[in-house]
């Protein structure tokens, strides 16, 4: 048989026939439990960025937020320049297991010369992309198992003044508009009377709006939630107060500020928009901003890195080539500072061993000295002790000599003098 | 300026759970619609399945189901019981059409089906003409070659700058292989076919026509055929290797060892104890199609739709579809060079470093 045909034929049912009725129970009505249950089993990731300046209580909003005390001193005020500090958190409800990245600016808003602030912010956001489109473009590659660490909502933290917003503000924003989802809130708005609040809200809205900033808009397109969506839509930007202070109102602990001339409650509606906050944050939207995030803001980031990189769509047959030739440029990259690395530590290996391999014939030598110096002393004291043996027995033998020699003549003297009185006594006698 | 340095600390797996804050350690989790004391105990995080499904719903799903067997084995049919509504070809098949093509056609009709608000475009593909011929040798090539080009269609999609917000998933989820109750063992054609496809797509094995083989046949055949798969080193669904946990080995072991299914299909009903139930009518009998009892058909779509397809669909595109898209950049990679050995199930001899970019 020669090459086998294959005849591909695609059938869509005619224009009125969208769809077929069932005749009894399939089952597949079982798949968004399925996926959730694929999710909970993976677990979720949220990152939340907060910006704004110093002393805002972004720390504080978040601690209330999530009903934990994440870590973290105040930081001073005196900080050189803007910087990110990002904190990762396991949280846990029911059996959902959030990873919650928590990132805070440290030292906005703080410079005096603030024209440059929000450059390490986007630089921030943009790296957290670049991180994911790496991913995304290995040839082996592990998506599901990877750690989106792509920031999905960003508080802004506006400061109570009551008039408008500052120009560092709006041009933030308006940095920040294209990469991340803006949710604006009005920080520690107890300081703000009601009256005063309402037109604040008028005056930052209006700003935005003829400055161009496109911030979050809570969807409205899902019948569920359109109409609660909308209405929070009208409340932005909200008001908020933190504290993880409990205070007895009634008979209930509640958060709040005590004030002398009256306290804030944290949860109640009328007092600020926390509870509004959340609402939308975490219990409505979630799934939302992080969508968004990745749907718009990152593939945007994408498209214009790889028209930057230099490819176009035009051209459908040489994709996978043209992309394959920056896998190539890249691995010979990779070869090449791999080889260098490789030569590198060659080099400081050699030059290691030979460094001790010095050291050690040093004090092989210095050894050698010392066991030369050594035996030297060791033949001297030897000769010096022989010497000494020898004139002792010269000593010895000639103490000797004389103790005989006196001996004798003693000897002698005594058999002298006997004989002398035997001598002597012979001649009395005669 | 001073560039910020991020330090991305991650607490020590810190599980701060919330069951109330440093006051309330130890108090049972507050419940949406319980009011107590201590309210704020719960913050709602797992508001987040509800905006899930949600999402879910809207968006709708997509499946696609290969019909893979010999003419005559009640392809169309199962494919009928399974999704009970006339999703086959042959329900949409002219008289004309009603011939053994002499050659193997490929062709995947699409439906959208709802149930309970949740959305499903199902396409089922069928492949007339397979095993029909008198010559039959390399008769998965068309359908590998079909597979393959789903899976290229994906790939081109996502490699795109400006690409879709959803990219049309048409990749081949689930293969289902029709064995003829032959009640002897596999023959070299499904030894071939299944060998071969096992590798880049998730096969589901079914002896079809189940109801011509007795009890003890049926498990003698079904011992044959595991042997047959063991001894060719042939990976069926639910593949051992991706278990992903011990609830998960337990749950796949217990399918393991009731594949392959042995199926009965109908799209007609019967009176049979008072209840009308899908069946077929012989003289000695009914054979109750969701009858455990009769036929395996109840464990099978169990599986295939009420339990693992959200899981048929993750390892289609994690596993078969990544090792496709690996393949894929790499073979260009060796073409100025000529010949690289690339093993039929599509991995490249060599892999050096190919993970690292």
């Amino acid at each position: 048989m020669g090459l086998v045909q294959y005849v591909l034929v695609t059938e869509q049912p005619g224009e009125g026939a969208r769809g077929v009725p069932l005749s009894g129970h399939v089952g597949f009505d079982s798949m968004p439990d399925q996926l959730v249950n694929k999710s909970v089993n993976h677990g979720f990731c949220f990152n939340i960025l907060c910006v704004g300046e110093t002393g805002l209580g972004k720390s504080t909003l978040m601690d209330t937020l999530f009903n934990t005390k994440f870590e973290g001193e105040p930081t001073q005020h005196n900080q050189p320049g803007v910087q990110l500090k990002s904190n990762t958190y396991e949280l846990q409800e029911s059996n959902v297991r959030l990873k919650l990245t928590v990132v805070n600016t440290v030292g906005f808003g703080d410079q005096i010369n603030k024209e440059d602030s929000y450059k390490s912010i986007v630089e921030f956001i943009d790296t957290q992309f670049e991180a994911y489109l790496q991913e995304e473009l290995k040839i082996k590659r592990t998506l599901h198992s990877y750690h989106d660490t792509r920031i999905h909502a960003c508080l802004y933290f506006i400061a109570p003044t009551g008039h408008s917003l500052k120009s560092l503000d709006l041009v933030t924003m308006k940095k920040l508009d294209s990469k991340v989802n803006i949710i604006p809130i009005i920080a520690k708005s107890d300081a703000i009377s009601k009256s005063e609040l309402t037109k604040f809200k008028i005056k930052i809205t209006s700003e935005l709006v003829s400055n161009g900033v496109q911030i979050y808009q809570f969807p409205t397109d899902d019948e569920t939630v359109a109409e609660i969506n909308s209405t929070m839509n009208g409340h932005l930007p909200f008001a908020v107060v933190g504290s993880t202070e409990e205070v007895k109102i009634g008979n209930k602990m509640v958060r709040a500020r005590q004030y002398p001339w009256g306290t804030v409650q944290v949860e109640n509606e009328n007092h600020c928009d926390f509870v509004k906050l959340r609402e939308m944050l975490i219990r409505v939207n979630m799934e939302d901003l992080r969508e968004q995030t990745h749907t718009r803001h990152y593939e945007l980031y994408r498209r214009c890195k790889l028209e930057e990189m230099g490819f176009k769509d035009t051209d459908p047959d040489s994709k996978p080539f043209s992309l394959q030739e920056t896998y190539e440029a890249k691995r010979n990259e990779f070869m090449g500072e791999l080889q260098k690395k490789e030569e590198e530590m060659r080099q400081m290996f050699v030059q290691r061993v030979k460094e001790k391999e010095a050291e050690l014939k040093e004090a092989e030598k210095e050894l050698h000295e010392k066991f030369d110096r050594l035996k030297k002393l060791h033949q001297d004291e030897k000769k010096k002790l022989e010497d000494k043996k020898k004139s002792l027995d010269d000593e010895l033998n000639g103490f000797k000599q004389k103790k005989t020699a006196a001996e004798l003549l003693q000897a002698q003297t005594q058999q002298a003098g006997s004989s002398a009185t035997l001598k002597k006594d012979k001649e009395r006698k005669k | 300026m001073k560039r910020g340095s991020h330090t991305v600390s991650l607490q020590k797996e810190k599980h701060t759970s919330f069951y109330g804050n440093m006051a309330d350690v130890g108090k049972t989790p507050v419940a949406r619609n319980e009011k107590t004391n201590s309210e704020f105990g719960y913050v709602g995080i797992d508001a987040i399945l509800e905006q899930m499904r949600r999402k879910a719903m809207k968006q709708g799903f997509e499946f696609n189901i290969m019909v893979v067997g010999q003419s005559g084995l009640g392809k169309s049919t199962l494919m009928n019981t399974l999704f009970k509504s006339k999703v086959s070809r042959r329900s949409l098949m002219t008289s004309e059409e009603e011939r053994i093509p002499k050659t193997i056609e490929i062709k995947s009709i699409s439906h959208d089906i709802e149930e309970k608000g949740v959305r499903m475009k199902l396409t089922v593909i069928d492949t007339p003409g397979f095993g029909d011929q008198i010559n039959n040798e390399n008769c998965w090539q068309p359908i590998m070659k079909f597979i393959n080009v789903q899976y290229e269609q994906y790939l081109q999609e996502e490699i795109n700058i400006e690409r879709k917000k959803r990219i049309p998933d048409s990749r081949v989820h689930c293969c289902i292989y029709f064995i003829p109750p032959t009640g002897h063992c596999l023959r070299p054609i499904d030894i071939e076919f299944m060998r071969h496809l096992s590798k880049v797509v998730n096969i589901v094995p079914v002896i079809a026509k189940a109801d011509t083989l007795t009890l003890e046949e049926r498990d003698f055949f079904k011992q044959k055929i595991r042997e047959d798969l063991r001894a060719n080193e042939i990976d069926i669904y639910p593949q051992k290797e991706f278990d992903e946990d011990a609830e998960d080995r337990i749950i796949n072991e217990k399918i393991r060892e009731m594949i392959p299914f042995a199926v009965v299909g109908s799209d007609q009903e019967y009176q049979v104890n008072g209840k009308r139930l899908l069946g077929r009518k012989t003289r000695w009998g009914t054979v109750e199609v969701e009858n455990t009892a009769h036929c395996e058909f109840a464990y099978l779509r169990d599986l295939l739709i009420r339990t693992h397809m959200q899981n048929i669909k993750d390892i289609t595109s994690s596993i078969h579809y990544e090792m496709y898209r690996v393949r894929r950049l790499n073979e260009n990679n060796t073409q100025p060079n000529g010949q690289q050995a690339i093993h039929a199930n599509g991995v490249p001899e060599h892999e050096v470093l190919s993970h690292e970019m």
